[in-house]
């Protein structure tokens, strides 16, 4: 069975050793837990003050593994952004992310609606994290707030080309969005399940039926989170097999064709 | 065999109209996962009548009572911590005493008063007294009041750890919030307290970190409110560790800690 996981990270993170990130460790892991390709994001790329180093190491890893997807950092704040992006477009990658509160950015300004426009036009959806950690454990030095719900709801009605892949979203914040746009809105949006709790609150079994199945698609966070925890929360649900197959990677074709 | 040393159950007199849904969800993830028994706690109403942390005399007696009420209906899988508010002593030290008596088998401390204050002192006793370990809900490196509780972290656990030595202390879910490094170079030289690995956070280098500063023989698998975490930090464990300590983790530890034969399939 094919699985992609769309929320992984190469490069060092700052404010915690995760272990060895280099793209060698990550395809291991990534074996280990069935998953056969990646779509990843570099960890300095969305900490340090200068993305392009990250995006550079980035672009170099997928070329030498085609198990790996990159999707690079645009911060929509730099001058030479547009540049970024058509580099990004010439990469042939599935998307871009952006994390404005990462980047000390207002999560809805002109600069991120520019973004989406553009990433629009160009029919490539933008990937943005809720949070890459819990905010009881962060270090004191990062004071970055969680994207907040009301701003993904802002930013999916700034364009109706917009295509948002949310990650380390939790079951509030999936609920507040899908039930606070219309459904032509929230068919523009896909959700990984890594940050969703499995039993015995059962959150995404609960979002699987009120929302659909359609709208989730496999991610793990790693190497900042286990990547066995979103096998095992899809494993201790009863899903049929076609269900399944949508959520590891069905999902994530369909919304990358739409 | 594989226990679970931090489960969590519901009770009618608690807050939560799902509650059988959820404590029935448990049962069938336990299962699922290959749980041979849960030793739970019901921490009081769970905050409809007092607050989870700070629960009433009245609401500890209804908490306790509602986990015997399931022990009894699944004596082959729920085993008992007696949940108990230590700022009322002598409640406490008799709801330990009945609790213990009626089949619990260890005791659990929330967040009701800092572990190192002196009046959780007849409580250690009470564990020494009965060879019974004492779960204590901790906040890994508590860098500021926390609201709802009076969150410990593993320093204070290891001033009452120190004070009590014949008690095996289980530093709860060092995955549940905080900086686990912080708690791991904490207790490491005070060997009678054991890591409890449950919780959400299921933080990469987490495990790895915790069997390099406490080794295997300290370790305690559980999973507190998120049995997928669970799931995943057991799986972990077995591609990290040895099947002889992985055993350990399973079972074997807390086998040594609880009362002999409490916790047999």
């Amino acid at each position: 069975m094919s699985q992609v996981d769309v929320n992984t990270f190469l490069g060092a993170y700052p404010f915690r050793d995760v272990g060895a990130t280099s793209p060698a460790v990550l395809t291991r892991e990534m074996e280990r837990v069935g998953t056969t390709a990646a779509w990843v994001s570099h960890l300095s790329a969305i900490y340090h003050q200068d993305v392009d180093g990250g995006n550079t190491a980035l672009y170099a890893a997928a070329e030498l593994d085609g198990r790996l997807r990159a999707v690079p950092t645009i911060d929509p704040s730099r001058p030479e952004w547009i540049t970024a992006l058509d580099e990004a477009d010439r990469h042939g990658v599935p998307a871009v992310r952006c994390d404005p509160t990462l980047h000390g950015l207002p999560p809805v300004d002109d600069g991120m609606r520019e973004l989406l426009a553009a990433c629009a036009a160009r029919d490539l959806p933008v990937m943005m994290a809720v949070r890459l950690e819990d905010l009881r454990q962060r270090q004191p030095a990062d004071p970055a707030a969680d994207l907040p719900p009301w701003a993904v709801r802002q930013l999916i009605r700034s364009h109706p080309g917009v295509r948002l892949i949310i990650t380390h979203a939790d079951r509030d914040v999936i609920e507040q969005v899908h039930f606070g746009s219309t459904p032509q809105e929230a068919s523009r949006i896909l959700w990984d399940i890594s940050w969703v709790w499995g039993p015995p609150e059962d959150h995404l079994e609960l979002l699987l039926a009120t929302i659909g199945d359609a709208r989730f698609t496999f991610g793990t966070g790693m190497p900042l989170r286990l990547p066995e925890t979103s096998v095992a929360k899809l494993d201790l649900l009863n899903l049929s097999a076609a269900s399944r197959q949508q959520i590891a990677d069905g999902n994530l074709a369909t919304f990358c064709l739409t | 065999m594989l226990i679970d040393v931090h489960a969590h159950f519901y009770q009618p007199a608690g807050g939560r109209p799902d509650w059988v849904d959820r404590n029935t969800s448990r049962l069938r993830a336990g299962e699922q996962i290959g749980i041979t028994r849960h030793v739970a706690s019901i921490l009081g109403t769970w905050g409809r009548t007092s607050p989870t942390y700070f629960p009433s005399p009245s609401d500890v007696t209804s908490g306790n009572d509602a986990l015997l009420a399931l022990m009894r209906e699944h004596p082959d899988r729920i085993s008992g911590y007696a949940c108990v508010n230590p700022n009322y002593t002598a409640h406490a030290v008799a709801e330990i005493e009945r609790c213990l008596a009626a089949g619990m088998i260890g005791i659990k401390l929330a967040a009701s008063r800092r572990a190192n204050d002196p009046l959780l002192d007849p409580i250690g006793e009470a564990a020494r007294r009965h060879r019974v370990p004492v779960l204590h809900h901790i906040w890994q490196h508590r860098r500021h009041e926390w609201p709802g509780q009076e969150a410990s972290d593993a320093a204070e656990l290891a001033a009452l750890a120190e004070r009590h030595p014949a008690v095996p202390f289980i530093l709860a879910h060092i995955g549940g919030g905080g900086d686990w490094t912080h708690s791991l170079v904490a207790i490491r030289p005070v060997t009678n307290i054991l890591v409890d690995l449950s919780g959400s956070g299921v933080d990469g280098g987490m495990l790895e970190a915790c069997v390099e500063a406490v080794g295997a023989a300290r370790l305690l698998w559980g999973c507190d409110l998120t049995m997928c975490t669970g799931l995943a930090k057991l799986r972990h464990l077995e591609a990290i560790l040895s099947p002889a300590d992985l055993e350990r983790v399973r079972w074997r530890n807390a086998a040594g800690i609880f009362p002999d034969g409490s916790l047999a399939a």
